[in-house]
């Protein structure tokens, strides 16, 4: 990575000569001081973003350091003992944590089967079906429980499914034995995806409603004209149209495979138990800030942060192997 | 645009009903009806929870015996709940807490996202480069939450309402959106501004700020939206019950079983426990649906789809 812009005339041909060669990085040198001087105001703008990041999100990296020692709170940071990999050989060698291994991805693949389908599907439904102010009125519903808290979301779900619940009230009603879905870990899995559908799945047609809206209607036209019917249509130009998104979209899931819906879980690991509803997010946190056992929960952290790295670049790989433009560019 | 729908050209000023076009053959009854009842299926099942909830909240004691727990008829309407919460105490407390904390973080999360936006949006200048990449690997990885935590006790910021400010105050997903934006604006009008004298602050706040309001609000409403939403940070760095926000309170009310404090103090026993309850979840509610409308008509004007597309 070069630090000039990549617009500016590189002079052309590298001059052999020692002397001129000395002359040009002294003429390079003098340009960029005078660059920096223009640019001051725009860099002091940039500044306090810069600090904050470097702070919050770069300080923290180093702070992974006491994954390796035996750290306590009680003494300064750089006197705590290192004991190597220790921490990491416990983290390994504990039941618990490869517990929260399985239920994370068997979230994660659950969701990737019921969950990731749903938005094309929608999409695909909403997509020339009705009058353009009908369009709008769902659009305006579904996208709506996006912008509501995960707190609120399951205090919802908690008063409809509930042990003192709607579907309860109903079945006792009917002499039926009551059942609290909240707190079972037999139907945690679809709980957890239902709750998932219900916030997320409108808000996510929004991306498959732009790629359908960049399709031209001409093209649907000659087809019907060449005798395609709906179907064919559908198979032939409205999935093709969203083929990158759709690959997009689940190269970045497959990235945050060890990440899934952190507050959900946390909001609701209590009640469930940690059999069902331990996955690494709340596994860290509950390892280190609530048992304060600080060097342990940081490893295990780590693990699962360095899983992650290696799975986004992997998958972005992956991407540019299937000839898609993937998540960032190579450049 | 959706392809049954006429351009929108014509004078009319109601968008037109749907139209098929002639090569498409009509749609089968049946079809069509399948279509209708899973979208308004999925809009009734987002929709009847949200009023149970809030008829549950403006309900008598009476009336939530009678049903046995949550309403889904209307029968005796009362205030009671709101005036109990909101009449001093815990929730009102911890309203007040989230109202400030959303204002102030809301404002700084912007200023410091437009100065940042501006500053990298000019073309060619100094190290903008690496400044965007050191920005953007931030998106690809976290530090994780025990180094985090411990940052934020080491600052000393545990119990500090800057806890819940500044390590979530900026999102480089929305500076570059807002970089994005602002790249867009006419470079020769900036340019022929600077000839005419003006420094890059005149130029970000008379002419790019005022040509770039609806991404700015739109940026403005997720933050806001944002911290209003925040719960796990509070968790974590406040101890001090105080400073609870609302998400925190709300959780503790309905989903740990918490008492409502108040509850068995003369004169409050007439309102219901579960009134309550759905009362500070609509509070909790009330300030996303307010703001809302602003966000779904910046949604459809395309500010957002154009950002999802990249």
């Amino acid at each position: 990575m070069t630090l000039t812009d990549e617009r500016r005339p590189t002079p052309a041909a590298p001059p052999a000569d020692p002397a001129t060669l000395k002359a040009a990085t002294a003429k390079k040198r003098k340009k960029r001081r005078a660059l920096f001087k223009r640019d001051r105001t725009l860099l002091i703008m940039v500044l306090p973003a810069l600090l904050l990041t470097a702070l919050f999100a770069y300080v923290p990296i180093v702070g992974n350091a006491i994954a390796f020692q035996d750290y306590s709170p009680y003494v300064g940071a750089f006197e705590n003992p290192w004991v190597g990999f220790a921490n990491f050989e416990r983290v390994l060698a504990d039941e618990a944590f490869w517990s929260a291994v399985r239920n994370t991805l068997t979230i994660t693949a659950f969701q990737l089967v019921f969950f990731f389908p749903v938005p094309i599907m929608l999409a695909i439904l909403l997509q020339g079906l009705l009058s353009p102010r009908v369009r709008s009125l769902f659009q305006s519903i579904v996208y709506l429980p996006h912008f509501l808290s995960w707190v609120i979301v399951i205090s919802i779900f908690q008063q409809i499914l509930g042990g003192a619940g709607l579907l309860n009230q109903f079945l006792r009603d009917n002499g039926i034995e009551a059942v609290n879905l909240m707190t079972q870990p037999d139907t945690f899995l679809i709980l957890v995806t239902s709750q998932a559908l219900w916030k997320d799945a409108g808000w996510g047609i929004i991306v498959f409603l732009a790629a359908l809206s960049a399709i031209d209607p001409s093209q649907y036209e000659a087809a019907a004209m060449d005798g395609a019917g709906r179907l064919k249509r559908m198979w032939h130009i409205t999935l093709p149209a969203l083929r990158p998104i759709i690959i997009l979209l689940l190269i970045l899931r497959l990235g945050d495979s060890l990440t899934v819906g952190f507050e959900q879980l946390l909001l609701q690991r209590d009640a469930v138990g940690a059999g069902a509803a331990e996955v690494l997010d709340t596994f860290v946190y509950y390892s280190g800030i609530q048992n304060g056992d600080w060097s342990y929960a940081a490893a295990a952290g780590l693990i699962k942060g360095v899983i992650s790295v290696i799975l986004v670049l992997g998958a972005n790989k992956l991407a540019h192997l299937f000839g898609e433009a993937g998540v960032y560019q190579k450049s | 645009m959706s392809i049954t729908t006429k351009p929108r050209d014509s004078a009319r000023s109601r968008p037109p009903r749907v139209i098929r076009p002639a090569w498409e053959e009509p749609r089968a009854p049946l079809e069509a009806g399948a279509r209708g009842i899973v979208l308004f299926g999925m809009a009734a099942l987002i929709v009847i929870p949200l009023y149970i909830v809030v008829l549950t909240s403006f309900s008598s004691q009476a009336t939530i015996t009678a049903a046995g727990g949550m309403v889904m008829v209307p029968g005796e309407l009362t205030f009671s709940a709101y005036e109990q919460i909101l009449s001093g105490g815990v929730v009102t407390r911890a309203v007040m807490v989230s109202v400030g904390i959303t204002a102030v973080g809301t404002l700084i999360s912007l200023v410091v996202s437009v100065m940042a936006a501006y500053g990298l949006s000019r073309p060619g200048s100094y190290a903008h480069r690496p400044i965007l990449f050191f920005l953007l690997i931030t998106m690809f990885f976290g530090a994780g939450m025990i180094p985090s935590y411990l940052l934020v006790s080491n600052l000393g910021l545990i119990n500090s309402y800057w806890s819940l400010i500044l390590p979530s105050c900026i999102s480089v997903f929305n500076i570059f959106l807002m970089r994005g934006f602002f790249m867009g604006i006419d470079q020769s009008i900036i340019d022929s501004a600077r000839i005419d004298g003006a420094g890059d602050w005149r130029i970000l706040t008379k002419m790019v700020l005022p040509m770039s309001r609806s991404v700015i609000t739109v940026i403005g409403l997720f933050y806001g939206v944002g911290y209003w939403n925040a719960f796990f940070n509070a968790t974590l760095y406040i101890n001090d019950s105080e400073k609870l926000p609302l998400q925190v309170i709300l959780r503790s009310y309905v989903l740990q079983g918490v008492s409502v404090p108040g509850q068995v103090s003369v004169g409050s026993g007439e309102v219901a426990t579960l009134a309550v309850q759905m009362a500070v979840v609509i509070i909790a509610l009330v300030p996303v649906l307010i703001v809302y409308p602003f966000l779904q008509k910046h949604i459809s004007s395309g500010v957002m789809i154009g950002a999802v597309k990249g």
